[in-house]
């Protein structure tokens, strides 16, 4: 028996057979020059039956898809057997080109032209490179690039998912998720959580699992088993018992004793908000405005934000709403806001920066936040992302002040403001930790990296420290005033843990945010403890040497989560 | 040789879906079709079939473009076109 030792990102246990993601298609060479006994008529013949292979593909699959995915896929389909594309690789086999390199330059060229077009032109330039992978693909006689398209379900391991993948993504079809590189922080470990499904990361390995192995996965434990055991059988069944009962949150978040701790969503928008209310909710934590434009090259209207902000406050009549103004830079560009060719640009103008390169937008986005929350019954607060400073953040509450909005805050995710928690509190109403990013940067490690996956956890003692700071920095801030603390909430991936989710309660957090799809097992154990058990097991956790050693710790007095498979 | 214009309808212009669409039903016709903006030379005129080709057309809303073809049935390949053309594609 073999086994893999990763990071669990999503909990489930499931046994399920084994489809490795193909490999990316590589460049055929520069110069690869036609074989001397194919004449050019049938090199371009074979190109014809294999653009013409993709194309049926890829229509195949249109038909059985619906709404967006199938109009997308009905256009990429005939690109596929496109007459420019294919006429302009012909003339290259003509002048002595292999097939494979012919495509592989008419596809660069037609992409080139579609993306100096610019705005819904340059997003279909990447459509253009994938239907010429996989004509090349074709014509090597090797699996499509992507997630392989399967009737019977299996369990997908890939060296890493990117956020393109979600689109293709079945979840009817796809039981789990592996990867061998990746984080805990990765697309992947976002993708599986908020579609449920069991995932395990950075497990070194698994790209030599031949398809078609059974294999038995543990989102939890981070564990992969090749010839699953008896016992891997009675936790599969036990799961598929748990998880149903795992599936319903009853809208109240709260510890055994009675001390509240609201649920709340992390949204995209009102699809999400709409789905996130159905699932108990109690509000939205995050509200992440970029993720309604991310496909546009220039400033959305104020008109049309404050109609897509409306959509999501309409999911919460008399809950609360918080959104975070735009986040752009790093790994979500948005072309209106951010430089693309910045060396370093989780360091860059990102978040709440993009005001002092690109002024303006900003003003005009809090004036679309206010005009949606006047026209909706939600309790709308705004914060700014990546604020750095008491300055920074005293200019965004009067900027709101300005724009008429009630209730000012700033995320926390650099440093510098959970260290100086008490002064940026005094300038805005709430704090709301990003732990994804506050990790990141505590620990100087792209979240990207799979190497190293053991430093970009929440679960770091110094990242749990930067929380306790931040609380703490609150109630300073509140002594010598009248009035209780200002709120800090946690609306990172860390809230979706459940046993990190009880050490941030201890910490004493206010709210937790996560992906909807958790807010059930969060809240499951959330009520099988009390505030001072949470308290003492967050002085545990922060007492650790190690993030291993915290999690394991604290998962020791917690056995709820091996019985619940969690 | 026989030509139409036609004013784009849809809303999002010549892309998207009524590109597919369009460049769909133009690769059913029995004569090849070409597309051009109206005022542009004959020769210039692209695959009115490709889709990426009307990508690259950029015809937006509003715009006016004059289709060509030769041949049988050239007449009547034209008249379905330019209706295609002058329906609101996004709407439906």
């Amino acid at each position: 028996m073999q086994n893999f030792q990763g990071v669990g990102v999503s909990p489930g246990r499931i046994i399920g057979s084994v489809r490795q993601m193909p490999k990316p298609v590589s460049e055929p060479p520069s110069g690869d020059r036609l074989a001397a006994d194919v004449s050019p008529e049938d090199a371009v013949a074979g190109l014809k039956a294999a653009a013409q292979a993709v194309h049926d593909e890829l229509k195949g699959r249109a038909d059985t898809a619906s709404g967006d995915g199938k109009a997308v896929l009905e256009a990429t389909a005939l690109m596929a057997k496109d007459t420019m594309l294919l006429k302009s690789a012909s003339k290259l086999i003509n002048a002595g080109s292999s097939a494979e390199r012919a495509i592989w330059e008419a596809g660069a060229s037609v992409s080139e032209m579609l993306h100096n077009l610019g705005g819904y032109m340059a997003e279909r330039a990447t459509d253009v490179l994938d239907v010429r992978a996989r004509i090349v693909a074709e014509l090597r006689g090797v699996p499509a690039p992507g997630i392989p398209s399967s009737d019977t379900p299996f369990i997908l391991v890939a060296e890493d998912l990117a956020p393109a993948d979600t689109a293709t993504l079945n979840p009817a079809v796809v039981q789990a998720l592996v990867t061998s590189g990746g984080g805990p922080q990765s697309h992947t470990a976002i993708i599986a959580r908020s579609l449920g499904l069991p995932a395990v990361v950075a497990a070194h390995g698994v790209d030599d699992i031949a398809d078609g192995t059974e294999v038995f996965v543990d989102g939890a434990a981070g564990f992969v088993a090749v010839s699953p055991t008896d016992e891997h059988r009675a936790a599969a069944t036990a799961w598929a018992e748990t998880s149903a009962t795992l599936a319903e949150f009853d809208g109240n978040g709260t510890t055994a004793d009675g001390h509240l701790v609201p649920l709340l969503a992390n949204v995209g928008g009102a699809k999400d908000a709409v789905a996130a209310a159905a699932l108990g909710a109690q509000g939205v934590g995050l509200f992440r405005t970029e993720f309604c434009f991310l496909e546009r090259d220039t400033e959305p209207s104020v008109d049309e934000q404050a109609a897509a902000y409306k959509a999501v406050f309409d999911a919460f009549p008399g809950k609360k709403v918080v959104l975070r103004t735009l986040d752009a830079g790093a790994d979500k560009p948005l072309p209106f806001l951010t430089d693309a060719t910045e060396p370093n640009p989780a360091l860059g103008v990102r978040g709440y920066r993009t005001d002092f390169t690109t002024p303006g937008v900003l003003e005009r986005q809090l004036e679309a936040i206010a005009r949606a929350a006047s026209e909706s019954e939600a309790d709308v607060w705004v914060m700014a992302p990546m604020i750095s400073t008491a300055a920074e953040a005293g200019r965004f509450a009067s900027l709101c002040a300005a724009a008429g909005i009630q209730t000012p805050g700033v995320m926390v995710e650099v440093p510098s403001a959970a260290l100086t928690a008490a002064t940026v509190l005094r300038e805005v109403g709430f704090a709301s930790l990003g732990t994804n990013d506050l990790t990141q940067y505590a620990m100087a490690a792209d979240r990207q990296l799979g190497p190293l996956a053991e430093l970009n956890t929440p679960w770091q003692p110094a990242v749990l420290r930067l929380v306790q700071l931040t609380v703490e920095g609150a109630e300073q801030e509140s002594s010598g005033r009248e009035g209780a603390a200002k709120p800090v909430g946690v609306c990172g991936e860390a809230a979706a843990d459940p046993a990190l989710a009880v050490v941030l309660t201890g910490l004493g957090v206010t709210t937790l945010s996560m992906t909807a799809r958790s807010l059930a097992a969060v809240g499951t154990v959330l009520k099988t403890v009390t505030l001072e058990q949470a308290r003492e097991l967050a002085t545990l956790a922060l007492s650790a040497p190690s993030a291993t050693e915290a999690r394991d710790w604290v998962r020791a007095k917690l056995p709820v989560l091996e019985e619940l498979g969690l | 040789m026989p030509e139409r214009t036609a004013t784009i309808a849809s809303r999002s212009g010549l892309h998207a879906r009524p590109a597919a669409l369009f460049a769909e039903a133009a690769g059913e016709q029995q004569v090849e079709v070409t597309i051009a903006m109206q005022g542009e030379p004959a020769d210039d005129a692209l695959d009115a079939a490709s889709i990426l080709s009307l990508m690259t057309l950029g015809a937006a809303k509003g715009d006016v473009v004059v289709l060509r073809a030769e041949g049988d049935g050239a007449d009547a390949a034209l008249d379905a076109l330019v209706k295609l053309l002058e329906t609101d594609l996004d709407a439906e």
